[in-house]
């Protein structure tokens, strides 16, 4: 039911490539905060409905994020706070956020 | 009436307290819940405001952007930017947010602008947003969005006062016509997440610590290891409940209906009218009414989840076994819907925008447990298991209870698992499901949906029950049998003349032509199982035997093979119209809805087979 129209706008989907040391928010620690670099490439152009969401809940580089549950299991859903809400992710959706911690140099 | 009535439309995000409002408004009693995704269609009514206009007022789905990824979503879209055929956008858009998650709908707000209608801002959850310690500057914020701006409490009494009256303020200055065009390109996020962080700083004091409570609570209820086992908890307590609690009532409702029977028995005189009445009405409708307690005590529970916010916190325990299987993690409230009725639940998986998974997601939602299915359940369980406890706590009809819920659920997840590995699909499925902040159930929300559920279950068993049942009485019992008959009339009437026909087809899974009669009318709908078996049985039975309760005569005439079996039977149960019906039309087609028909009818028929040669072979004969 995806809207073939329905893509990024551009300034989000040519998001600088960003420091080769962003990691997917999949694999970050629980509770602990990270600072949101970029949103990742979408190669097979599947994703461009649930990037563009994530955008639009505030998913926006510059912003903190942090992983308040992890379900079970490995590949399980994450619980991730964005600003004031929380959101459950799937892995692979939370792997589109690339993040790096909140200590090194704001960008 | 030259001048047309005004048209209100209700914009907002995901569980803002939209519909909330909309039933405040106009006197509606729309659901509420604290979950996203609701509401899955526009809703109409009608208020008057003070100044006296009558005014109409659209209920929409909510949605995150104008930009839609699911059905729901696209038509609240195509509604404010008429591309609905025949109808105008709006004449007023009443923008909802939640005031405590102003950062995340302040961005629909300004997006909605763009559209270039009149438009005005409610910040709904006043009260709770006070209550943290939010301060918001009303005026600053209608200054910098050029909107009026009025704050409401939807769950109160007087919430929407101000509304109204502003309401009133904007319909009369309301001249400017809609601009020509309307902006139809997707904003930039970035952009607006920008505009709306300024906005925040200049009109908006957010104190540090917030969320803390939901915070704690989702330590626990999200944890890998207890939110499991809180989540079991709970679902065994609610089947438990559903036996234990509802024990009195049932039986005062049934000594009710035996006292009944017997003085309209002893009134009338030996004819058709006392055997209508009394074996037709008291003993098949009578014999389903005994199950509302048990149903409310199931909604109670529901109801209770919905209105805390628990319910998405289940399905991010359940998505990582709901992946495995391929379905979407947004087939869990759909599918969580289908456990009141599979109808509603087919209708919420609007909220799934891959037509694969919502796909899915309908094949396998009427193997939820229905509430229709209880009454069935409840009447062989009560009838065939014993009422005592195993391992000191638990009560073993409950246990019964439970395990058929489960063995609905597994198959779901087998049928699930076998379908999605033939199509190929599923590595992939979105999930990104809102987590709300949890919330104290509303009494008087709960206390309206039980009363609610109450009349519709009664509007059942006195309309479609009630009629099937008369009807059903006269198939049983007409031809009237030749002189000299020895046997029931039953037997030899329409009814029992079908039932002699199908029976052999059902005999390999120990249904007698009893049984096959009241299944009959069970495709209008499950319950009507039981009525249908009371009014069999009392029609069958001899004389002294009538008064005994179906239960009890069941017990002593089945055996335990033959309930099991029935039980099974219940559990993938294809007969229900409506939910056919409902799956035609959300589907698109009447080869969807015969897919499911037939896939269910094979499931039902198999199961209830091994279930009964099994019983068999284990000597439950």
């Amino acid at each position: 039911m995806t809207d073939a129209s329905l893509v990024l706008p551009a300034p989000l989907a040519q998001a600088s490539p960003g420091p080769v040391s962003d990691t997917g928010l999949d694999t970050w620690p629980l509770h602990q905060p990270a600072v949101l670099v970029r949103l990742a490439a979408d190669p097979d152009g599947t994703q461009a409905g649930t990037l563009r969401r994530l955008a639009e809940v505030g998913c926006l580089p510059g912003e903190t994020l942090r992983v308040v549950s992890r379900g079970w299991l490995r590949g399980g859903p994450v619980a991730v706070r964005v600003g004031q809400a929380t959101f459950a992710l799937r892995a692979h959706e939370a792997a589109l956020l690339r993040v790096r911690p909140v200590s090194s140099s704001q960008g | 009436m030259d001048t047309p009535v005004p048209r209100l439309a209700l914009l907002g995000q995901p569980n803002c307290g939209k519909t909330a409002l909309f039933n405040r408004l106009t006197g509606a009693r729309q659901k509420v819940a604290n979950y996203a995704g609701v509401t899955v269609e526009r809703k109409t009514g009608w208020l008057t405001t003070p100044a006296g206009r009558r005014t109409q007022v659209i209920d929409l789905p909510g949605t995150y952007s104008l930009a839609p990824l699911s059905q729901d979503e696209a038509v609240t879209r195509d509604l404010l930017t008429g591309r609905l055929a025949g109808e105008a956008p709006p004449d007023l858009l009443v923008c909802v947010v939640d005031a405590t998650h102003l950062q995340l709908h302040l961005r629909l707000v300004l997006e909605a602008r763009a559209l270039g209608l009149p438009m005005l801002l409610v910040l709904n959850m006043a009260d709770v947003a006070a209550a943290q310690g939010v301060r918001i500057d009303t005026a600053c914020l209608a200054e910098r969005l050029g909107l009026p701006v009025v704050t409401a409490v939807g769950v109160q009494r007087h919430g929407a006062q101000a509304l109204l009256a502003q309401i009133d303020d904007v319909l009369a200055h309301a001249v400017a016509p809609h601009p020509e065009g309307v902006a139809d390109q997707i904003p930039d996020p970035a952009e607006l997440h920008r505009q709306v962080r300024a906005l925040l700083a200049d009109a908006v004091h957010t104190p540090v610590q917030r969320w803390a409570l939901s915070d704690r609570v989702d330590r626990w209820v999200l944890h890998p290891v207890w939110g499991y086992v809180g989540l079991a908890a709970l679902l065994f307590l609610m089947f438990q409940a559903v036996f234990a609690w509802a024990a009195w009532p049932m039986e005062a409702l049934d000594t009710g209906m035996a006292v009944l029977g017997e003085w309209v028995g002893t009134r009338l005189a030996d004819g058709p009218l006392r055997s209508l009445l009394v074996d037709g009405v008291i003993a098949g409708v009578g014999g389903v009414l005994v199950f509302l307690p048990q149903i409310l005590i199931l909604f109670l529970f529901i109801f209770v989840l919905e209105d805390s916010g628990y319910l998405p916190r289940a399905a991010f325990l359940m998505d990582r076994l709901m992946g495995t299987v391929g379905l979407s993690g947004r087939s869990f409230i759909p599918l969580l819907s289908s456990f009141a009725c599979a109808v509603p639940g087919v209708m919420a998986t609007r909220t799934i925008g891959h037509w694969r998974d919502r796909w899915l997601t309908i094949l396998v939602a009427p193997l939820m447990t229905c509430s229709a299915r209880l009454p069935v359940y409840a009447l062989l369980i009560g009838a065939f298991v014993p009422r005592r406890s195993v391992a000191g706590v638990f009560n073993l009809q409950g246990v019964m209870l439970f395990g058929l819920y489960a063995l609905g659920i597994l198959s779901a997840m087998g049928v699930a698992f076998a379908v999605s590995r033939r199509t190929g699909g599923g590595a992939r499925t979105p999930l990104l499901m809102e987590l709300p902040a949890y919330r104290l159930p509303h009494l008087r929300n709960i206390a309206r949906g039980l009363w609610e559920r109450t009349t519709i279950f009664l509007r059942r068993v006195g309309g479609v029950i009630l009629a099937l049942m008369v009807l059903l009485w006269f198939l049983s019992s007409y031809p009237a049998p030749p002189a000299g008959f020895t046997g029931a009339p039953i037997e030899v009437s329409w009814a029992g003349r079908l039932g002699h026909l199908l029976a052999p087809l059902f005999a390999p899974l120990g249904f007698d032509w009893r049984i096959v009669v009241a299944l009959i009318p069970a495709m209008a709908a499950r319950e009507v199982v039981v009525a249908a078996l009371g009014t069999v049985y009392a029609l069958s039975a001899s004389g002294d035997q009538v008064a005994d309760a179906l239960g009890g005569l069941i017990g002593s005439q089945w055996s335990l093979a033959t309930a099991l079996s029935l039980l099974v039977w219940f559990v993938y149960a294809p007969q229900c119209v409506a939910t056919l019906a409902a799956i035609r039309r959300e589907a698109g087609g009447w080869r969807h809805a015969a897919v499911v028909a037939v896939y269910l009818f094979a499931l039902a028929y198999g199961a209830s087979w091994l279930t009964y040669r099994l019983a068999l072979a284990w000597g439950a004969a």
